[in-house]
């Protein structure tokens, strides 16, 4: 965590010599704005992760729950009810992903590794790959909206990184996820319904999957059918740059929200210094293979192979 | 000696080709360590499974207090105080002492844990066991092999349990480390617990039990308290060398 805060902490230094607007306040509320799609869906991805599992089908939800929200805005469904029934529609998947990983004791990856094509599929079938747009201003205030000199966004994400971190760390629910991923068994035999807890934390994912679903199809007053392709492996990052570990039973939500940041930062910064973002990538994969090598170094030292 | 707490009564148990157990009676008091010994195959763990939950007898009853059970289920044998310490603990590594030690015990208000009580009854209960733990709030996975047991045994004891069965508790541990665990049993069964250990350590069941009862291929073959034989006795008995008389299950 110290580690992280220092690579934010010299990362925004770097920048604000670099150039002069990026410690405006206009600019700082861009970064946290973009961030806030990311941050939402990292939080949930933290939760599954923790319990030692994964969800590819986060993109393909944000995407799916876009999609309904959007079909129910244009059938004249009031802009809330839509929202809600989008965001029920997110944890229902997550509900069944859940149930395939525990009654059907089907590998994560596969399970959600179907779900994320099997959504994007019907997306694309339902929509005909087109996009659907023209919302009320209620529902595009969810994306746009601003609360003070606040975006809307920016609150709900750190709502939910808040939300979150309470869940996973002072409740007895966030310490079954965390006990799930370092031992299954021993939670079995202390007579937890461990099925019923992997329902649970994928129906979290889910919703979170669909919040963000919600943020991007409101801010851009348009469901388009390949939102959040590829977001998974953002979140998944994100995660395990926090210090989330894949082995499962460790990892904590401050930290997904500040690797979150440095991503986006990163992300910010080389756009104002006209780098192509091309090179973002590239600089992401780096930073997420280093910072999982210092952080695993003890573990590595202990381990044989 | 007064009625045993804990009883075992005629039980069969088939594997299709296989008879596990062909009519096993064992009785186990409270305050005394019990010493199951026996050759590979002798039907000790099908006997423990039993007792645990985890298999369900094709005959003969089981005994726990004053209730009856013909079968447990793992929930079942909880219920009724019969914890099981298996050799892998089921301890979660990642996660600190108190959230081991409480584990699906917790104390919680409206779904949130209490975590600065339960530090600090986690605490009280692991003094009262002597077992020495400086920190709970450091993982599991830092700690000693007798650290650890020390930690499952804690939760057991919490839950409520009365009867305690170890499998091979000391398998794969340091000297120090098994000196701990044997000092714990001991302990357990001074605080009036009942207490059955598994092992195949001859120095190590005479040094803590106070009856030893030996099985063979599906049977007791003897039942005897460990300070009126001898370790020889034992093994000969374990290997089939010699039967002794008038004690036997069928």
């Amino acid at each position: 965590m110290i580690f992280l805060i220092t690579i934010l902490v010299v990362l925004i230094m770097v920048l604000s010599i670099a150039s002069p607007f990026f410690l405006s306040w206009k600019n700082c509320r861009n970064i946290l704005n973009q961030s806030a799609i990311y941050l939402v869906l990292s939080v949930g991805m933290t939760f599954v992760i923790c319990m030692g599992e994964i969800d590819l089908s986060v993109g393909a939800i944000i995407g799916f729950s876009g999609m309904i929200m959007g079909m129910l805005c244009v059938a004249g469904v009031p802009s809330l009810a839509a929202a809600l029934l989008g965001l029920a529609v997110s944890a229902l998947i997550g509900v069944v992903n859940g149930a395939l990983v525990a009654y059907g004791k089907i590998s994560s990856f596969i399970v959600t590794l179907a779900s994320m094509t099997v959504l994007r599929g019907v997306i694309l079938v339902w929509t005909n790959s087109k996009p659907i747009y023209g919302f009320s201003d209620i529902f595009t205030f969810l994306g746009s909206g601003k609360i003070g000199p606040i975006n809307v966004p920016i609150v709900l994400s750190l709502l939910i990184a808040v939300i979150g971190a309470v869940i996973l760390h002072k409740t007895v629910l966030g310490n079954y996820c965390l006990f799930c991923g370092t031992s299954a068994l021993a939670l079995n035999r202390s007579g937890v319904d461990v099925k019923k807890l992997k329902i649970v934390i994928y129906a979290i994912c889910g919703l979170c999957a669909g919040i963000a679903g919600m943020i991007v199809t409101a801010r851009l007053n348009s469901a388009e059918p390949l939102a959040g392709q590829g977001y998974e492996m953002d979140a998944i990052a994100a995660a395990v740059l926090g210090g989330t570990s894949m082995q499962g039973g460790k990892g904590n939500v401050a930290g997904t929200v500040v690797a979150c940041l440095i991503l986006n930062i990163l992300k910010n910064g080389l756009v104002l210094l006209s780098v192509s973002s091309h090179y973002q990538e590239v600089l992401t994969g780096v930073i997420l293979v280093i910072a999982v090598l210092i952080s695993e170094s003890n573990r590595r030292k202990r381990s044989e192979v | 000696m007064s009625e045993a707490y804990l009883k075992a009564i005629e039980l069969h148990k088939d594997f299709g080709h296989v008879q596990a157990l062909r009519g096993v009676s064992v009785a186990a008091y409270e305050g005394e360590v019990l010493a199951i010994v026996g050759d590979n195959g002798a039907g000790k763990s099908t006997l423990i499974k039993i007792l645990s939950g985890v298999l369900r007898p094709d005959q003969g009853k089981i005994k726990v207090g004053d209730q009856e059970y013909t079968g447990l289920t793992t929930r079942g044998a909880i219920e009724a105080g019969v914890s099981t310490v298996y050799q892998d603990l089921a301890l979660g590594n990642t996660m600190d002492v108190t959230s081991n030690l409480f584990l699906g015990n917790e104390h919680s208000r409206f779904g949130f844990l209490k975590k600065k009580a339960m530090n600090k009854k986690a605490e009280e209960l692991l003094r009262n066991l002597d077992i020495r733990i400086p920190d709970v709030t450091i993982p599991v996975g830092n700690l000693s092999g007798g650290q650890r047991q020390g930690v499952a045994v804690a939760r057991l004891v919490n839950r409520g349990g009365k009867v305690f069965i170890f499998d091979e508790p000391t398998a794969a541990m340091g000297l120090n480390e098994t000196n701990a665990v044997l000092k714990l049993i001991r302990r357990l069964a001074s605080d009036g617990y009942v207490v059955i250990v598994i092992s195949h350590n001859m120095p190590q069941v005479f040094d803590i039990s106070d009856r030893i009862c030996i099985m063979r291929q599906g049977r007791v073959i003897g039942e005897m308290k460990t300070c009126e034989t001898t370790m020889d006795e034992v093994v000969s008995m374990i290997t089939g060398a010699k039967e002794k008389q008038g004690q036997a299950g069928a």
